[in-house]
């Protein structure tokens, strides 16, 4: 631009007023500059995307993982093809969000719908080689008179090697746990192979610091998991291990040799004894409908997750309907022109919905707690009343804790909607004659439920899920005696999800996925019917 | 109801104010005592030296700062990083959620695409289905990235800000579509016919118009995630990890031999900055929620 400008005032010596064509090309030249920026910034920040992307395309080829790469590699493409091209403009706007709503929202959504037909859980986490491995390396014992192998740890990324030399042909060959020994070129000393490139050869004392990794090593001798694995102490001589159990790949069972019993692959995920005994770890496989199936025929499973349904609708009604009555009852209290100390009263009304909900559900355990707490020990004057562990009283706990902590909203709410109903309806109202309840009753409550009745919604939804105040008010407890899943009389199904998967000895994922999708079902149905109820609503107004 | 009872301005006696205003105050004063209750509870349980949930029971019987002092400094618990965990979670995926949710809003606010009401309408609908309703999903998804990026895989706070702005595009961006549509139009026109682009109309125009909205929106969103728990106790497993909701919780898994005034001091440290933060904007937090419900 400014060389334009140059060229045009290059006679002169001295600087004449500027000419039209001059001021028309600094305005191009300022409005030039702007989008310049933008374009700097912009292909700055595609460049940051697109050095991601290849770092993350060169670690997912190391580990072979073409989907995902495949994945990555057309996003990318499509990213840098959204934000060069000068149309597009609402996708500009919208990627970043739908890239994250896809991959942490939309995808985990599937896959909750896939886990919840597997039986993916404790004993059943991985494919059927690793089950193999894992089964044969578990039952591994050294094999009598066998040779001694010279051997040498090595360690490349943080993985543990083993450089193995043959007694008998003195060649060297090199293995990992995952990785079965191969013949390798290595550098050999007193007959011994020592090290190998791209290795790092493990000194003494680095094997004695890592010696419980070192004693977890055990490499296979061959593709064959019959053929046994070789295993070291002290990282200098290494021994032939061979496992109690063979593997018949052809027949595909398991035999123990130590007691002749034979496993059969089962269908079901695991190898299975005739007596019906599995050995596990067993592998992941798709069972269909058997977690469903289970849920709702096994005695065990059915008990709880029919109380437990019931009660969490129990709960979300009984919490929507308790906080948003006494919200009401107090905005109707509150709305009067003349009462002092509004605003104050206000602020102590509404430090419960401040205060941070996990830690007012925490403190409530504490106060409420059977022979130490506030209540019992003070208020109550030293009595003993268990109001989280008798399943009743329990249920009223969580009940009264969740009216302290939801009512403020409800106020809040309500005192906005009497607010936004006009005055005039009431002075019509009272010119007819109507009294305070009447006008009440058939006035401002239908209108009030208007503007109220979305959020009662979206306040039974949240209830629907209220994770926090059950898990750290009285953990779902107390517990159901004689079921199997480790629930209780005021878990609700989310907390029952979460505890099937992740608490206890057995994590179910596969269960408890199932769970899930019976209540992703319900939350949808209810919210479909309720957004109808909802429009019906709205078009009283 | 209020034109009923207003009573003539004459003198009257306790009775006719009682049935007038008084009776209100007593409703107000019993409703607030159940409120504040708990709070006072557990301030005076944090200046109480005493360890133990018995020892809480005295209300501001005893006053000191050595629960305080016993939170920031116990080796066994690492409080000052749990703070700092949940700061950073909370303001960096408060932040991003809400610019992410506003240049959707803005879209679906101001252009016309195809696809805009599918668009709209997958919003709500994914949304029915809470996030932490899939944690077994994310868990296993995260397990897997943590083998290839341990930078963003189980344990580390990035990864856990990445799961929670799955949710960017949600109801915050519906709250906030509502709030674009009541700024006029004309405004984008008058700033095109100027020559301004689509990016500087956002940036330099409509940012500022719906400041309230992004407010009220940063803050539901910051608390939310100060008190997500499931995802978070799933994600983060060192303790220096984790986040206070996480590290509090299992501080007082069992209140029986819990350090109650230790736990209550961390309650109160916590709360107050959430406390102050809340009050100062209740009025746009209250315009917001009664605005979300008559537009949503």
């Amino acid at each position: 631009m400014t060389d334009t400008l140059q060229a045009s005032t290059g006679e002169s010596t001295e600087s004449p007023p500027p000419t039209p064509r001059q001021r028309s090309a600094a305005r191009m030249a300022d409005a030039a500059a702007g989008p310049l920026r933008w374009l700097v910034l912009k292909i700055a920040l595609l460049a940051i995307v697109d050095a991601v992307a290849v770092y993350a395309v060169f670690v997912l080829f190391l580990h072979s993982e073409w989907l995902v790469l495949a994945g990555v590699v057309a996003v990318t493409i499509l990213v840098n093809w959204i934000y060069f091209s000068r149309r597009h403009i609402p996708a500009k706007y919208l990627t970043p969000g739908i890239i994250l709503l896809v991959v942490f929202q939309i995808f985990t959504l599937v896959y909750t719908g896939y886990i919840g037909f597997t039986n993916y859980g404790t004993g059943h986490n991985g494919s059927k080689d690793q089950a193999i491995a894992s089964l044969m390396r578990s039952s591994l014992v050294r094999v009598e008179d066998s040779p001694t192998y010279d051997v040498a740890v090595v360690e490349r990324f943080g993985e543990l090697g083993l450089l193995v030399t043959d007694p008998t042909d003195g060649e060297a060959s090199l293995g990992t746990n995952t990785q079965p020994l191969q013949p390798i070129d290595a550098t050999m000393e007193d007959g011994k192979a020592v090290a190998v490139d791209d290795w790092t050869t493990l000194a003494f004392s680095d094997v004695l610091a890592r010696s419980s990794d070192v004693e977890q090593l055990a490499v296979p001798a061959s593709d064959d998991p019959n053929d046994g694995a070789i295993r070291t102490q002290d990282g200098q001589k290494g021994y032939l291990y061979t496992s109690t159990l063979v593997y018949d790949e052809a027949a595909g069972t398991m035999t123990d040799t130590a007691t002749g019993v034979v496993y059969t692959d089962d269908g079901e995920g695991a190898f299975t004894s005739p007596e019906g005994e599995q050995l596990l770890p067993g592998w992941q496989v798709f069972v269909g409908f058997d977690n469903f199936v289970r849920a709702v025929t096994d005695a065990s499973i059915r008990g709880p997750l029919l109380a437990v349904t019931a009660w969490t609708f129990v709960f979300a009604a009984i919490s929507v309907a308790s906080t948003f009555f006494l919200g009401l009852l107090l905005a109707l209290v509150f709305q009067h022109k003349r009462m002092r100390f509004k605003n104050g009263y206000r602020i102590l009304l509404i430090l419960p919905y401040a205060f941070p909900a996990f830690l007012s559900a925490l403190i409530w355990a504490g106060m409420m707690n059977e022979s130490f707490g506030f209540i019992n020990q003070v208020l109550l004057g030293g009595a003993s009343v268990p109001w989280l562990t008798d399943p009743w009283l329990a249920k009223a706990s969580v009940l009264i804790v969740n009216l302290w902590l939801g009512f403020p909203y409800m106020f809040l709410v309500c005192m906005g909607a009497l607010q936004g109903i006009p005055e005039e309806v009431n002075e019509a109202a009272v010119v007819d004659g109507a009294n305070p309840w009447q006008i009440f009753r058939r006035i401002k409550l239908p209108l009030l439920l208007v503007t109220v009745t979305p959020l009662l919604i979206a306040s039974f939804a949240f209830n629907f899920n209220n994770f926090n105040l059950i898990y750290m008010l009285t953990g779902g407890g107390p517990r159901f005696t004689d079921v199997s899943l480790p629930v209780g009389h005021t878990d609700i199904l989310i907390s029952m999800v979460y505890k099937v998967a992740f608490t206890g000895q057995n994590r179910d994922y596969g269960l408890a996925s199932a769970f899930t999708i019976l209540i992703f079902i319900v939350v949808a149905a209810i919210s479909i019917i309720s957004f109808r109820k909802t429009k019906a609503l709205e078009e009283l107004n | 109801m209020t034109e009923m009872t207003s009573a003539p301005a004459r003198r009257r006696g306790f009775g006719g104010w009682f049935s007038d205003t008084g009776w209100r105050h007593a409703v107000a004063i019993a409703v607030s005592a159940f409120a504040v209750f708990p709070l006072l509870y557990v301030f005076s349980a944090s200046l109480n030296p005493a360890g133990t949930l018995t020892g809480s029971n005295q209300l501001f019987s005893s006053i000191g700062i050595d629960s305080y002092v016993r939170m920031l400094t116990d080796p066994q618990v690492p409080y000052p990083m749990w703070f700092l965990n949940t700061l950073i979670v909370a303001t960096v995926t408060g932040f991003t959620m809400v610019f992410i949710g506003a240049l959707a809003a803005y879209t679906f606010s101001r252009m016309r695409f195809t696809g805009r009401r599918v668009g709209l309408v997958t919003i709500v609908v994914v949304q029915m289905f809470p996030q932490l309703l899939a944690v077994v999903a994310i868990f296993l998804m995260m397990s897997a990235i943590g083998d290839w990026f341990p930078a963003i895989g189980l344990n580390t706070l990035s990864g856990l800000i990445l799961i929670y702005l799955g949710g960017a595009l949600g109801v915050n961006t519906y709250l906030m579509y509502g709030f674009f549509n009541t700024i006029p139009k004309e405004l984008d026109e008058a700033a095109k016919i100027d020559g301004a682009g689509h990016a500087r109309i956002f940036f330099t125009i409509i940012l500022r118009l719906v400041a309230p909205i992004l407010a009220v929106v940063g803050l539901l969103s910051f608390i939310g995630i100060v008190n997500e728990y499931v995802i978070a106790s799933v994600m983060l497993i060192d303790p220096e990890k984790q986040t206070l909701v996480v590290g509090l919780t299992k501080l007082v898994s069992n209140p029986r031999y819990a350090d109650w005034s230790a736990f209550s001091a961390g309650a109160v440290m916590a709360a107050i900055p959430v406390v102050v933060v809340f009050l100062l904007l209740q009025k746009y937090v209250v315009g917001g929620l009664t605005a979300g419900a008559t537009k949503g």
